[in-house]
């Protein structure tokens, strides 16, 4: 189907016609310091004329006063936090006088609309339904309420330093995954229709036929956005990282690497976690909670009443070899989209494009 | 499972109150505490029994003085477990600062009128220095979850479940967005004990460290970051120095950047 635009002034329609259908608006956000999606009570609210300026170990907001809102490229976190969420009480537990009683714990999705996510973010997401729908044990709680996503994402118009989905094979244009898709113009909105619940929003929007200056304007945005600095090493390269275990380059990551997960918690296709049991105070009813976890506690390692992962080089190569090469034999690809996030929220500097050329690289084996 | 109520003394050392309140402070959860234990000992609450025979001593305070010495070795005679509670008892807590004063007696005549009433032990220490402690409560106060959680997994005779983890995970689950990545701010949530539920960081402030260390706490390659954010050697030991000064991991960055900060000054 032809793409539609939409000048920038009747952008608050589509806003008001995704809460007209009964969707809540999910929309990024300065908040922090960082772009965070989170409830978007007006369009006013977006980030106007942001850009976010990353690098090893930092993340930075520059406000160039233009009239984008959509010119950044992520925060520090995607869609996960949504579907797979941080804590989940699994089920609950009673004792009664004739012994305990079991209670389910029922999903409670809503209609959730997101705008803004990009290529990567539905890469992710595309990888965690693996985890979450497609595999042997659905979850119920994500897969309820990844039933009722409506995606409307935006094409990438330039790439932030940490970005490298090019060389993951993901890219900064979305092919997939979304109800709409927009790329962000001088004047508005080239309109891409993807499914029904797309076209659904898109025929109650005073849409106009795109001009192909509009057309070469997002072919040069996506232009411009392709120029990336890291290259990850291709799939086939990954898999040799499985040769180099002993590698005495994982030491010296370790070194720096203070073990704090947040590598693991804002990528946004690391799927583990850990379950506690819990009591409320006052009722004395029983919870069983599942919180993210992560490869880098010292507890995830704890497997069979044997520590497995003792040392911090061993956690720093279970995340890196799981992610970019044990992957591809679970789930048919490398876990890795090219977000860059690992990089930039890593409070040591860490760069795993970085380590895995070292790693791969002829000097180190 | 115990059959009975729990038998449980509160014993204060040196030390401001603040864990024994986080008892106090909890309304109808107290109620319900009261359901599986007795307390027998607890000045705050208005008992006063330190010589009874109890299941659980929970210490709050640190030893700083010779009678702290004493009726802590008499508290541990009488109990068969002995929880030590808080940074004081953990670590030495904020007063445990003055172990590391040059001139001691210059101190204690700065902060005290009459200095000459003062009688305190030459350093100020945590309690598993002088006795056997079963358990460990981290926290600056400590929470009324975790001593509530330590005290019906007792009562139940389960070993009570220690949680050392990063602050940094529990930072990310409540999608605070990291002021060490946005801000340079010198946050110790990577080498911090788990507990407060990242506060600081939910309000825009780098973590102080109130929960003590973590497991594996890289210290050193946290402070080395610190050094590019622009802070000086001294700024680095005021960080650590602050309320789990005593603690070896920490203790040793503190001796690493006194050792830098003088090099620099030469
Ligand atoms: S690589 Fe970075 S973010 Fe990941 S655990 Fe190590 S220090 Fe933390
Ligand atoms: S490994 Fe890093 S760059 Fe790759 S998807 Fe995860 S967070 Fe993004
Ligand atoms: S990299 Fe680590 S945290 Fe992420 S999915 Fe694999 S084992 Fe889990
Ligand atoms: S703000 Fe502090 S505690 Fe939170 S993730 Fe960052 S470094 Fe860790």
């Amino acid at each position: 189907m032809e793409k539609g635009f939409l000048p920038r002034e009747n952008l608050s329609q589509l806003h008001a016609v995704l809460c007209q259908q009964g969707y809540k608006v999910i929309g990024p956000q300065v908040k922090d310091g960082a772009i965070v999606f989170d409830g978007l009570r007006d369009i006013a609210d977006l980030p106007w004329g942001i850009v976010e300026h990353t690098e090893a170990g930092a993340y930075r907001l520059e406000d160039t006063g233009d009239n984008r809102c959509f010119a950044w490229n992520n925060g520090p976190q995607g869609l996960k936090p949504w579907l797979f969420k941080s804590q989940q009480t699994v089920w609950r537990g009673e004792a009664t006088s004739d012994g305990i009683r079991f209670k389910s714990e029922q999903p409670s999705p809503q209609p959730l609309a997101f705008i803004g996510i990009r290529s990567c973010d539905i890469s992710a997401l595309y990888l965690q339904d693996k985890h979450f729908m497609h595999s042997a044990y659905a979850d119920p709680w994500y897969t309820a309420q990844r039933k009722q996503l409506c995606l409307i994402a935006v094409n990438c118009s330039r790439s932030n330093d940490t970005c490298f989905c090019e060389s993951t094979g993901d890219g900064v244009e979305a092919t997939y995954g979304y109800d709409i898709l927009l790329d962000e113009l001088d004047d508005g909105y080239l309109v891409d229709v993807k499914s029904e619940r797309g076209r659904a929003i898109t025929a109650a929007l005073p849409l106009q036929p795109g001009s192909q200056q509009h057309h070469k304007q997002a072919q040069r945005q996506l232009k411009n956005a392709r120029h990336q600095q890291r290259v990850m090493p291709d799939a086939e390269q990954l898999l040799k990282l499985l040769e180099h275990l002993n590698d005495k380059h994982w030491q010296d990551i370790a070194e720096r690497c203070l073990a704090c997960g947040n590598c693991t918690l804002t990528c946004p296709t690391c799927f583990c976690s850990k379950q506690e049991a819990e009591v409320e105070p006052v009722s004395g009813e029983h919870h069983q909670v599942r919180y993210w976890d992560s490869c880098f506690s010292e507890k995830h390692g704890y497997i069979a009443g044997m520590q497995l992962r003792g040392d911090v080089s061993q956690r720093y190569r279970q995340w890196m070899t799981h992610k970019l090469a044990t992957w591809q034999a679970q789930y048919d690809r490398s876990g890795c989209v090219g977000c860059g996030r690992c990089i930039s929220w890593c409070p040591a500097a860490i760069d795993i494009v970085a380590e895995a050329n070292l790693i791969l690289g002829d000097d180190h084996d | 499972m115990l059959q009975r109520p729990l038998k449980v003394a509160i014993h204060k050392l040196t030390s401001c109150s603040g864990c024994q309140l986080a008892f106090i402070n909890q309304g109808p959860k107290l109620l319900k505490l009261l359901e599986f234990v007795e307390f027998t000992h607890f000045i705050e609450a208005g008992l006063f029994a330190p010589d009874q025979e109890v299941d659980v001593a929970l210490i709050e305070g640190s030893v700083s003085t010779h009678d702290d010495l004493k009726r802590l070795v008499n508290a541990r005679q009488r109990a068969k477990l002995l929880v030590s509670i808080g940074a004081c008892a953990t670590s030495g807590g904020v007063q445990a600062l003055r172990n590391m004063a040059d001139d001691k007696e210059n101190w204690k005549r700065a902060v005290y009128a009459h200095p000459e009433f003062i009688e305190e032990l030459q350093d100020c220490t945590a309690v598993a220095t002088h006795v056997k402690v079963d358990f460990e409560l981290w926290g600056c106060p400590v929470t009324q979850q975790q001593v509530t959680e330590c005290l019906r997994q007792l009562h139940a005779g389960v070993k009570p479940k220690d949680n050392a983890e990063k602050l940094c995970m529990e930072c990310k689950r409540q999608g605070n967005v990291c002021v060490l990545i946005t801000q340079q701010a010198p946050c110790l949530g990577p080498v911090v004990r788990t507990g407060c539920g990242a506060l600081c960081p939910s309000f825009g402030k780098a973590c102080y460290g109130c929960f003590g260390p973590s497991e594996q706490p890289n210290c050193e390659s946290l402070t080395n970051r610190m050094t590019g954010f622009g802070l000086m050697p001294n700024d680095i030991v005021h960080r650590f120095a602050a309320i789990h000064s005593q603690s070896p991991p920490y203790q040793q960055q503190i001796a690493r950047w006194r050792l830098q900060d003088l090099e620099g000054s030469d």
